[in-house]
């Protein structure tokens, strides 16, 4: 049998027909990312590729001189003989998967992904392709997402009785795609002031330059020391809980927005006083439908429920094999 | 049960305990009388006899589901909980604005109490009927009470609490209500309303009053040592002594009557007066106190035959009085109640006598006491403020326990296994082992006594060093040292390593040991009696 296409090494995967990696974990001459969380893209590559929605984040990432290219969604690029596009994957603004072509055959590594309705990035668009390399993070039957509105009622819902009580809401998030997703969901009158803390407001604004709506926001690091935060709904991420950050806010009620909270022993366990199911990966039925509608007949995992996944698609008739990967070692993606 | 499953999300979701308090009282209110009785037979953690056990409801979530067995087991293994893997696993198809409107008792007694009437495949299509009826968190708790307790994080305290409210009665009085047997039915609930009445159940046992664990010197917080009455504190099992209307009862601490696995007891009690409530310890004695092994023999047994009689005698020692000549004396002071119990007992005979007191006119005497504990086979001893009454729950400052210290062992994490609920797809359950020669013998399995940041930094821990797995079941590279706490070793045929320890749990972390540094298993039985 021929060399596959993409195969797994240590230094990420590899095109060996392109002589280029895809969100290598260790530096490499041409990297293509599929978007700007810190498992994917790392630093000290020679030349990077990328969506261009999403460059601005990826600077922040890589640095501000790093030697980046844009790519726009579904316009071919050539490494030698291999066709290359990006297509958007619906995760964060600039997210994409990785079209490969060469001598007819067609793989799609699709990063992260997600199809649920998201106004902050560009939605998932299925790609035809006979392998497609998927993500498994949530790749287990109970994973399956409530509609985005239903939760976002029921954080602002939230919101507004702990305003009523003189607390201050904060909700933790990943900095970089759920916070923004967040702040677009929420329905204007909001009861109160927006505060972002500082790992937050920078890509805030970076989807705002973008274009992204999203409502007025203040930066927490900015307020004055005696500001009143009893209204307020403050986003942070989940590293920020626990610490002495956190003293300035009067008896805080604490959430946390992610595809965990799905499982009641994760809510209990993280000890926030609510859980809010919200992810920006895909879903079981989502990772379903769009294996079916790829019409991929091979099917490679990577991170999460892998072993799960594999068998059971090995089952309904596809090969299916899982990709070892350095995905995924984020804490609190989800 | 949409409002029923509508208190559980709010109890689940609430963190303080007067919010939980607030959405129960508010609950029992308003409530029908027959939904009322099931919520409080619930939410007290009681439970229905199971029906259906998990593998064949595993079983019938992969017929509606359509999903392989194997792949709803590596869920359940995920979720660790069943009842919450079929809520999460099944769409919901139900429309939202015509949900089943059905209450609570209609619930139980249509959907879950009449399944005993029927054969499997009506039961199959009885519970995923209802499944499909209901909406995730309906589905949770149905299967919830399908398969067990709610567990849904509240005391029974705080039941009481928010029953008090809502009733206008005594928390006191609701606590003695909800002792023991009672039907779940309309009347029971609108009974907690009344005030109290001359002729409450029989049978019915006061709450047991529980003791804090007391840390450091009494000498530096409790006061002058007279104020308190001292006694031993006795490995064995609680145990509330009842003689009313010519008949005796005999309740453990889990509310369990234990009259048949201590019929010497029992008989003993005659001696008695009617009307009679004595608070005491079953313990195993042959001229003195026996292992807690001994008494163990006898736990559990529902008929006690005559060789196992002769052979784990049993005693009960009784320490306080509750009820005298049918008159509730809780709230007198514990010196008048000892002196009365004392006074009662006087001519009784054994099995039954009454647990002698400690004296001691200085801290330190009773410290020197407490320091023979592991020798006289007991757990230290306890402190009761003579002028406390014997209250409900566990409030600090009335009554200690003073343990001795616990023994201690390093062992080496050898398997880790998933935990439950909160700890659900975390590995939480460890087995450990110490070297005997060149092998590993298991040792002990503990659960507890890490923090939430070291579970979780295990568990990393734990999943990157994996080097087989059984099951859900994971051994690990043997190199990580614990310490390990526990109260007791006895000889044990069971067990590979030859002894069996109690209560072990973990005490420390010991990062700073090596393998190496482990105890042997040649060190842990010279620790045997």
């Amino acid at each position: 049998m021929s060399q596959p296409l993409i195969q797994p090494t240590d230094r990420g995967l590899y095109c060996a027909a392109g002589d280029f990696f895809i969100d290598p974990w260790r530096p490499v001459p041409q990297a293509v990312v599929t978007h700007a969380h810190a498992d994917h893209a790392r630093p000290g590559s020679d030349q990077y590729y990328a969506a261009s929605p999403g460059l601005s984040l990826l600077r922040r990432r890589l640095g501000q001189n790093a030697p980046l290219r844009g790519l726009d969604y579904g316009v071919v690029h050539s490494f030698g003989p291999v066709r290359v596009s990006l297509h958007p994957a619906g995760h964060i603004l600039g997210s994409a998967q990785v079209r490969v072509e060469h001598d007819g055959e067609v793989w799609v590594a699709s990063g992260d992904y997600k199809r649920d309705p998201d106004p902050t990035c560009a939605p998932f668009e299925p790609i035809a392709c006979d392998t497609f390399i998927t993500e498994a993070t949530f790749a287990l039957p109970v994973y399956r997402w409530p509609p985005v509105a239903a939760v976002a009622a029921e954080i602002q819902q939230w919101w507004h009785d702990n305003a009523r009580q003189g607390r201050t809401t904060v909700l933790f998030s990943y900095a970089l795609g759920k916070a923004q997703r967040l702040l677009a969901a929420l329905e204007q009158p909001t009861p109160g002031p927006i505060y972002l803390h500082g790992s937050v407001a920078p890509l805030t604004d970076d989807y705002r330059a973008a274009g992204i709506p999203l409502p007025t926001t203040r930066r927490v690091s900015e307020a004055p020391a005696d500001e009143d935060y009893a209204k307020a709904l403050v986003i942070a991420p989940p590293s920020a809980g626990g610490s002495t950050w956190m003293r300035r806010f009067r008896r805080p009620a604490t959430g946390f927005a992610s595809g965990w909270m799905r499982i009641r022993g994760n809510r209990r366990r993280r000890g926030y006083d609510r859980g809010f199911v919200i992810s920006d990966h895909v879903d079981w039925p989502g990772l379903l439908r769009t294996l079916a509608e790829t019409g991929a007949r091979r099917v490679l995992t990577t991170h999460g429920r892998a072993d799960e996944l594999v068998r059971y698609l090995g089952e309904r008739g596809l090969e299916a094999r899982p990709l070892a990967t350095l995905y995924g070692d984020v804490e609190d993606d989800g | 049960m949409q409002a029923f499953a509508r208190l559980y999300r709010q109890l689940d979701e609430q963190r303080g305990t007067n919010a939980k308090v607030d959405a129960m009282a508010d609950f029992f209110a308003r409530v029908e009388p027959d939904d009322g009785a099931w919520a409080v037979y619930f939410l007290s953690g009681r439970r229905l006899k199971r029906l259906i056990g998990p593998v064949r409801l595993r079983e019938w979530l992969a017929r509606c589901s359509g999903l392989p067995e194997w792949l709803v087991e590596e869920t359940h293994q995920h979720v660790g909980d069943l009842a919450e893997t079929i809520a999460l696993m099944l769409e919901t198809t139900a429309d939202r604005d015509r949900h089943d409107p059905r209450p609570l008792a209609r619930w139980v007694e249509e959907e879950i109490l009449a399944l005993r009437e029927i054969d499997e495949h009506q039961q199959y299509q009885r519970v995923t009927a209802a499944w499909q009826a209901l909406d995730e968190s309906g589905r949770f708790v149905y299967n919830k009470l399908l398969t067990g307790a709610l567990r849904v994080g509240v005391s029974q305290t705080l039941v009481q609490r928010a029953l008090a409210r809502a009733t206008g009665q005594p928390q006191p009085v609701i606590a003695h209500r909800l002792m023991g047997q009672w039907q779940p039915s309309g009347d029971f609930f609108k009974s907690l309303f009344e005030a109290r009445s001359a002729d409450e159940d029989a049978s019915r046992p006061y709450p047991f009053f529980l003791a804090h664990p007391l840390e450091g010197d009494p000498a530096d917080t409790l006061g002058p040592v007279h104020d308190w009455q001292l006694e031993w504190k006795w490995d064995g099992i609680r145990a509330q002594l009842i003689r009313r209307q010519g008949q005796t009862w005999l309740w453990s601490r889990g509310e369990a009557l234990i009259a048949e696995t201590f019929p010497e007891i029992v008989e003993a009690a005659s001696q008695l007066p009617d009307d009679t409530v004595v608070d005491g310890e079953i313990l195993a004695w042959d001229e003195a106190v026996l292992p807690f092994a001994e008494l163990q023999r006898r736990l559990g047994r529902k008929r006690v035959g005559p060789k196992l009689r002769r052979e784990v005698p049993v005693r009960l020692l009784a320490y306080d009085l509750l009820e005298q000549g049918g008159e509730d004396i809780r709230e007198r002071p514990l010196g008048a109640r000892r002196q009365t119990l004392e006074a009662l007992m006087a001519d009784v005979q054994a099995p039954l006598m009454c647990s002698p007191l400690i004296h001691a006119r200085q801290w330190s005497e009773l410290a020197d006491r407490r320091a023979e504990a592991r020798e006289r086979r007991v757990e230290g001893v306890m402190l009761k403020r003579r002028d406390s009454a014997y209250g409900t729950g566990r409030p600090r400052g009335i009554w200690w326990k003073w343990k001795v210290a616990p023994l201690t062992l390093d062992a080496i994490l050898l398997y880790a296994q998933p935990g439950h609920g909160r700890r659900a797809n975390l590995y939480t359950d460890y087995s450990f082992a110490v070297p005997d020669g060149d092998t590993l013998v298991p040792i002990a399995k503990a659960y507890s006594g890490l923090d939430d940041a070291e579970i979780r930094r295990l568990d990393h821990w734990i999943r990157r060093h994996t080097r087989e797995r059984f099951g859900p079941v994971r051994s690990v590279e043997p190199v990580q040292v614990f310490e390990l706490a526990f109260e007791g070793i006895a000889p044990s045929s069971r067990h590979k390593s030859g002894v069996a320890l109690r209560f072990p749990r973990i005490k420390r972390w010991r990062e700073d040991l090596g393998p190496d540094d482990a105890d042997t298993l040649e060190q842990i039985r010279a620790l045997l009696p």
